[in-house]
């Protein structure tokens, strides 16, 4: 003890100008390029994807008029006008009007508004339920993830529609609050059994083993390694489910059991086209694009999402 | 083996108890009495022998009683609410069968088609054939149903006139659905096939078999198209079963007068004992169908049997 208290004394007593660097080079050790984080990387691998990118700026632009859209028309989306019946596109009115003389241009984008509002909502509630389903299945493990599983095995085995037209007769009430609960009811099914997956997967990952050896907390396992490498996942599960939901519904207001007027939606837009298709047909044309460039639009962004998500997967 | 059937069985009746039993007591819950509607201005005594011939005079758990007996022991499902002395059982046999005609011919079409299109593009990757497959794919996703069928009739039927817009019976009724029905099934194979192709052309068996000198068709034929194709099987349950139930919406568009147009018809008309009974039928179809991919898969496949 007293030696090292000499050789401490020794050492502060030499003049800073004795001491003088050898050979090293300064920068040796510094990073070469800029430190990039896990979003910002993945970020930059989505915007070298031409296509993902495209379909990004298709979905921001549909987005733009979803939300200034029926603003932009300068007519109300339920205003009658029975001097303009069955109009086909003009400068007055862009998309024309339906049979009742409603603009369609207004009509369309608020409609967007509830497909995009279902096709969202209704992912993202999925997507939240079963993650903690899965999680919690894959945390406790044994018996619980056993049982946990059964139930979802049952579930996903009975027909997707069949449980949403179901859920929609008994309720009747045609509002969003029930179809998101009818189209969501199984829905996590999926998102659960892949969060489960990936769970599992991460628990015997040789990080996670060094982080108990090492004497971590488990809450901060979960949040440090185990939520971050399955959040990526879970956003291109959602981005892929919304065009699903956007479908669903439009399934729904097609067979009449979804938004009823004079609330409108894509599907119930096309639902009313149709019936008119073979005279007006352009009636039919801007739903249906809509539903498709959106559909598309999603699915693209999910493929890009994935890659720029999860390098692992990339080829 | 048999322990692994025996478990999935085990499974699929649970699953019908769980679909039956919500199914009715989900019906049953629904404000209001389901005769209600056209009983309003009958007669006392009649209106009372209404509900008792359909058994509404009694409580929901002893009407579950005897639905259940009914269906174990005779497999019936009562009688049609809106359309007296129909049998639900009868209709859902009859109109199965006609589902079963355009279904089924689709499924075949989409299947032979969607899977050569899934070759092609796999083989031809990132060269115009895998373009064009992909195209049609993504077409397939992304255009809904009734637009297309909408499309078809506007350019066959009111342009060309050469097939009938709607209607059942002859055999120019069942071209276009077959073509709206399959248009699906081309799509998500074409799309599935490939990636499995792509998928299973990277693995090192393949490397081995051409390092070994294999020609090329040989490596296709051998290796990849028998790997390739089993993951596929998993989708059939979805396609198999839904012959019969067949579309809700392109039956609703091409008037056929099937198990899905029904189906729809009833929801609206609130036919209380045809909703449960199709709801049932259809779900049942569904895991009758899942079980038995699940055991050929499994015969197929000796990976999933050690697990």
């Amino acid at each position: 003890m007293l030696v090292n208290h000499d050789v401490t004394d020794m050492m502060e007593n030499i003049p800073d100008e004795k001491f003088k660097i050898i050979g090293i080079d300064k920068d040796a050790e510094a990073p070469s390029r800029p430190r990039i984080g896990y979003w910002r990387d993945a970020w930059r691998r989505l915007r070298e994807n031409k296509v993902a990118f495209v379909a990004l700026i298709i979905l921001l632009i549909l987005i733009f008029f979803i939300i200034f859209g029926p603003a932009i028309s300068g007519y109300e989306f339920e205003q009658i006008d029975s001097d303009a019946i069955n109009q086909g596109p003009s400068a007055e009115h862009w998309f024309g009007t339906d049979d009742l003389g409603r603009d369609l241009f207004a009509r369309v984008w608020q409609a967007g508004r509830v497909s995009i509002i279902i096709g969202i909502l209704g992912a993202v509630i999925a997507s939240v339920v079963g993650s903690i389903y899965g999680g919690i299945a894959a945390y406790f493990g044994g018996a619980v993830d056993d049982i946990m599983m059964r139930i979802v095995e049952v579930l996903l085995s009975i027909p997707y529609l069949i449980i949403v037209i179901l859920i929609s007769v008994v309720t009747d009430s045609k509002s969003l609050g029930t179809m998101l609960v009818a189209l969501t009811l199984t829905g996590w099914c999926g998102i659960a059994r892949l969060v489960r997956g990936q769970m599992l997967q991460l628990k015997s990952q040789e990080y996670v083993l060094a982080a108990n050896a090492l004497g971590v907390a488990p809450i901060k396992i979960i949040l440090k390694h185990m939520i971050p490498n399955t959040i990526g996942m879970i956003i291109v599960a959602i981005t892929f489910d919304i065009p699903g939901y956007i479908f669903s519904e439009a399934f729904l207001s097609y067979v009449g059991l979804g938004i009823q007027p004079p609330s409108t939606s894509w599907g119930a837009l096309a639902s009313a086209a149709q019936q008119n298709f073979m005279f007006y047909p352009y009636q039919l044309l801007f739903p249906a694009l809509m539903i498709a460039l959106t559909m598309l639009s999603f699915t693209l962004l999910g493929d890009g999402l994935r890659d720029a998500l999860d390098p692992k997967l990339r080829k | 083996m048999a322990k692994f059937i025996i478990k999935r069985i085990g499974y699929m009746l649970i699953t019908l108890f769980i679909v039956i039993t919500a199914t009715f007591f989900l019906m049953h819950s629904i404000p209001g009495d389901p005769l209600a509607h056209m009983a309003r201005n009958l007669p006392e005594q009649t209106r009372e022998n209404y509900y008792e011939k359909y058994g509404l005079d009694k409580s929901t758990p002893e009407q579950y009683v005897i639905f259940m007996k009914n269906l174990l022991t005779k497999g019936e499902m009562g009688e049609s609410l809106r359309y007296p002395g129909r049998e639900v059982t009868d209709t859902l046999m009859t109109n199965s069968a006609v589902s079963a005609k355009p279904g089924g011919m689709a499924l075949v079409a989409g299947l032979i088609i969607g899977i050569l299109l899934g070759i092609v593009a796999a083989l031809n990757k990132n060269k115009w054939p895998d373009y064009i497959v992909m195209f049609i794919a993504i077409l397939g996703i992304t255009v809904p149903v009734f637009v297309l069928a909408s499309v078809l009739q506007y350019i066959f039927s009111v342009k060309l006139m050469v097939l009938p817009t709607t209607g059942w019976g002859s055999w120019k009724n069942i071209v276009l659905p077959i073509i709206v029905l399959s248009f699906g099934t081309i799509a998500t194979y074409a799309r599935y096939v490939k990636s499995n192709m792509l998928d299973v052309m990277g693995q090192d068996y393949i490397l081995t078999a051409e390092a070994k000198g294999v020609s090329r068709f040989n490596v296709v034929k051998k290796h990849v198209l028998k790997n390739a194709f089993l993951p596929c099987m998993t989708l059939l349950v979805g396609q198999v079963s839904g012959i019969f139930t067949g579309s809700f919406v392109v039956e609703k568009i091409f008037g056929i007068p099937g198990l899905g147009f029904y189906y729809i018809n009833s929801i609206n008309d609130r036919d209380y004992t045809m909703i449960i009974g199709t709801t049932i039928f259809a779900a049942a179809l569904f895991v009758f169908v899942q079980l038995a991919v699940d055991i050929a898969y499994s015969l197929m496949d000796p990976r999933i049997r050690v697990k």
